[in-house]
């Protein structure tokens, strides 16, 4: 097997005042978009200044195809690198025009492969009857265009983006998103994408590095980091809002609503606690109820309830927009996954897969 | 009650609509016509000169003074240009030792009127000057190269002026987007080639902008290139107004000094808009570049520039004013320009601050084409060097009101048309953080203008107000061919004194008005820094 496109092994740095990277360790292969994500100052935006060579690391190794780009005696600098940068704030040259911008990087290449390629990548990101305006009279979204065609122009080897679409409106966002995965795809380009956003890294993600307090806490194709998180951490990043503490028997695991039928390898007795999230949950009005109802909020296609179990734990639970019960309803709430669910002893994901045990430990 | 509803009504209307304070445009308009009486009388006066006059303009002498002017104006801005950059960029980019404390001092210079600055050079080197004494005394040496002329001008008003390019370029430096460094980094730039296509252009609206204020300051200059005897404009009018009895020929030459600045003033707006423009987003540190062994070299670079610009000035007039303590200089030497400054700048800050009044606040809450014609017009003494509007008040006040020909009102005159501009930065940059709305509501709650004004704007703009009255006050302190020329008999100021004595070679009986002066301008220093960061919070909110 090839060696991995874009390689980060054990990457540390410490700052006074920014975040720090403590541990960064994962990959990208050939034409893969990898997204890093994790809660502002996790480190991510850190890391990604140190795979484009704006920041030297402490410790640790960046190769890019085998070739080492940095280590405690090797620097790259940045203009030797090869690696395009679409940045949060897009830095666009304001003193040069969207053309001038987008033929930056390509001042080696004779002016008729210049204007050639300029015109590829504003047609690409389709602004080519924008080339003569000046930065200051673009919209945000086209900013964001022209960033990106900028930072393609010169073929790079790898393209990192910054948060490229947080400070565009949400429409705008949905559809830029969009836009962008389609054109690094058609590229077969391999990308580093930062975000703080979890539905934007599962969407952008061909693989996901979660990180949290300058380490990565789980690396993996994103469908196994939304079903198995290796933490609690993880879990509740990717959007599992309730935590059920529960006792291994022999059949499954004993919870407060009731058993679920998941079999796991510890002891019987073992304390565990499973994440759940809203969809998980169900509840009705048949049978002895185990709980009330606190609160409904309305969004449209679903309701967000609020249920509180009789021990006090408070849980959210999703039911159809044609569902409503009243607040105060007392209710049958029950577990109503269809698949098994992430379960944690001592803060560590209990597992078939050996593999995720080891790195959480090792970590 | 529904009368009381209706007058209310009309009266809210007329004072949030933009019909409010409409009968400000006349005191106004006043201003602005007294403003440029004296100005007028003296472009009919040029226009009316004899034939001989005009030959005389023509002749090559004026050419020469043209070329003087613009080319001492011309080195001096590219001698700024050079030493403010590269300074701004050590103590901004690089991990230059002591970076801060350079930073606080390099401007400093700034505070030494140009005059006192020439004052103290020639002090030290002129004939009957510190070094030679030295000189003569032990190695007996009689002679020293000159520093009249072009070379000891050029040196002392470019050390008098790199801090408006240092200053400027400072700003940008200090908070130039990170990332946009970054990107020409990540795009095959490098660290040489990025300063020279990203950051130096990002530098170029505020260096164009900062080196025209050098060579505005170059052209008006009248006591440095007078004391250095290098004739630029401002000396031969000077002299000309001195020697002949036709003074036709010193309005003609005034004439060709206001278009040349007047160039150079559109040249500053136009570059000065462009710099505004610039937008500035994410601002992030910059990784300092580490000087390495070329650290000695840096920090000698800024230490001779602050020997020669600042240690080396204030160390020889420490010594005169010793020296005259040690010699018996009296007081009352110095205690009556003092009383005489302080007089006139009271004043002129006075009745300044007044006439300011009407033209800013139309400017600010009635945009409109009148209010800024009237607006440019005020600035008129922006674009006017001091001697020249002393010359047009010489011949306005002897052929239209010899009563007031040299009277202390005649200076006041010609203080208010210098220092008006001034008054209205002030006073504007305050306006201009008085919320309409704040106004409206005043109106709204049933105050008239006056009391809308007396009740809420006045409060809130009273620091505006005394900055004003204070740079006023000090600039005109400062102000030396237009007392020179206009002062009644007998009556001197600080500035005067420095001339006459200088002029005489009594270089210790200047030095404490000298301290005084500079320790004036120190003060309006401070405030013109502090303005501009007030009006600067304004824009961002």
């Amino acid at each position: 097997m090839n060696p991995p496109f874009l390689e980060c092994h054990h990457l540390e740095k410490a700052y006074p005042a920014q975040p720090a990277v403590r541990d960064v360790t994962f990959h990208a292969n050939e034409g893969e978009i990898l997204a890093v994500v994790g809660p502002s100052g996790c480190g991510k935006t850190t890391t990604l200044r140190l795979i484009a060579g704006f920041e030297r690391p402490d410790r640790g190794e960046i190769r890019m195809q085998g070739r080492l780009l940095s280590n405690e005696q090797t620097f790259v600098p940045p203009e030797k690198r090869q690696i395009g940068v679409v940045f949060q704030d897009y830095a666009l040259f304001p003193h040069l025009t969207v053309y001038e911008n987008v033929a930056f990087g390509l001042r080696r290449q004779p002016p008729q492969e210049v204007n050639q390629r300029v015109s590829e990548m504003l047609d690409l990101v389709g602004l080519i009857h924008l080339a003569k305006r000046m930065p200051h009279e673009l919209s945000g979204g086209e900013r964001q265009r022209v960033a990106l065609a900028r930072a393609l122009a010169p073929r790079p080897q790898v393209l990192l983006l910054d948060e490229p679409f947080s400070s565009l409106d949400m429409d705008l966002r949905l559809k830029l998103r969009e836009e962008v995965r389609r054109l690094l795809k058609g590229l077969q380009l391999t990308a580093v994408f930062v975000t703080h956003d979890q539905e934007e890294a599962l969407f952008m993600g061909d693989r996901l590095a979660v990180m949290n307090q300058g380490v990565v806490q789980q690396f993996d194709l994103p469908e196994r980091i939304f079903s198995q998180p290796v933490n609690p951490f993880v879990a509740e990043f990717m959007g599992n809002a309730n935590f059920l503490p529960g006792r291994v028997v022999s059949e499954g695991i004993e919870t407060e609503i009731g058993l679920i039928p998941q079999r796991v390898p510890l002891p019987a007795g073992s304390s565990v606690e499973l994440a759940v999230r809203a969809d998980d949950i169900g509840f009705d009005l048949n049978g002895a109820a185990n709980g009330v109802i606190l609160s409904r909020v309305f969004k449209g296609v679903i309701n967000v309830y609020k249920v509180r179990l009789h021990s006090g734990l408070v849980l959210e639970a999703f039911q159809p927009h044609y569902r409503y019960f009243p607040e105060g309803q007392p209710v049958r709430i029950f577990a109503d996954a269809g698949h098994d669910l992430a379960c944690f002893y001592n803060g560590i994901a209990v597992t078939v897969d050996e593999n995720h045990l080891d790195r959480v430990t090792k970590g | 009650m529904l009368r009381e509803r209706v007058f209310t009504k009309r009266f809210g209307t007329f004072l949030s609509s933009p019909a409010r304070g409409a009968w400000l445009y006349l005191p106004a308009a006043l201003v602005a016509v007294a403003m440029s009486l004296p100005l007028v009388y003296l472009i009919v006066r040029a226009s009316a000169a004899g034939q001989s006059a005009w030959k005389w303009l023509l002749r090559v002498q004026t050419f020469q003074i043209v070329g003087q002017s613009v080319g001492l104006a011309l080195s001096v801005m590219l001698a700024a240009l050079l030493l403010g950059v590269s300074l701004a960029w050590l103590v901004t980019r690089t991990d230059l030792v002591g970076r801060r404390i350079w930073s606080a001092l390099l401007p400093l210079p700034l505070v030494i009127p140009s005059y006192v600055g020439a004052y103290l050079f020639v002090s030290f080197f002129a004939p009957r000057g510190l070094l030679q004494n030295l000189l003569e005394r032990w190695l007996g040496i009689e002679r020293l190269p000159s520093v009249y002329g072009f070379w000891g001008t050029w040196l002392v008003l470019s050390l008098m002026t790199y801090p408006y390019v240092f200053m400027a370029a400072r700003a940008v430096l200090s908070r130039s987007d990170r990332s946009l460094e970054e990107a020409a980094r990540s795009l095959g730039y490098s660290a040489l080639e990025t300063f020279w296509k990203v950051t130096l252009p990002q530098l170029r609206p505020a260096l164009a902008a900062g080196s025209l204020l050098v060579g505005l300051y170059v052209l008006r200059d009248f006591g440095a290139v007078s004391i250095l005897r290098f004739t630029t404009f401002t000396r031969a009018i000077y002299l000309q107004y001195q020697s002949s009895i036709d003074r036709s020929a010193a309005a003609l030459l005034s004439l060709v000094l206001i278009l040349i600045t007047i160039g150079f003033l559109i040249a500053e707006q136009r570059l000065r808009h462009a710099a505004a423009e610039n937008p500035h987003t994410a601002i992030q540190p910059v990784q300092l570049i580490r000087l390495g062994r070329w650290q000695v070299l840096a920090v000698g670079v800024v230490t001779l520039v602050l020997l020669l610009g600042l240690i080396f000035p204030s160390s020889v007039l420490l010594y005169w004013l010793i020296r005259g303590l040690l010699v018996g200089e009296q007081i009352s030497n110095w205690l009556r320009p003092l009383l005489g400054s302080v007089s006139a700048a009271g004043l002129a800050a006075l009745v300044t601050v007044l006439l300011a009044f009407p033209v800013s606040i139309l400017s600010i809450r009635r945009v409109g084409l009148f209010s800024k014609m009237l607006e440019k017009w005020s600035y008129l003494g922006y674009a006017v060097p001091g001697i020249v509007v002393a010359l047009a008040l010489v011949f306005f006040g002897a052929n239209f009101v010899p009563a007031l020909y040299q009277t202390l009102f005649m200076l006041l005159f010609a203080y208010v048309i210098l220092f008006l501009p001034q008054a209205m930065g002030s006073l504007q940059a305050s306006l201009r953080m008085v919320q309409r709305s704040l106004e409206e509501a005043a109106a709204s709650l049933g105050e008239n203008p006056l009391r809308v004004f007396q009740r809420v704007t006045l409060p809130l703009i009273t620091p505006g107000v005394a900055s004003a009255a204070a740079l006023v006050f000090l600039t005109t302190m400062k102000e030396l061919p237009a007392t020179l020329l206009l002062a009644p008999t007998g009556f001197s100021t600080l500035a005067t004194q420095i001339w006459g004595a200088v002029s005489e070679a009594y270089f210790a009986r200047a030095a404490a008005p000298a301290l005084i002066l500079i320790l004036a301008s120190s003060i309006s220093m401070y405030l013109i820094n502090h303005q501009t960061t007030l009006s600067g919070s304004s824009h961002r909110q």
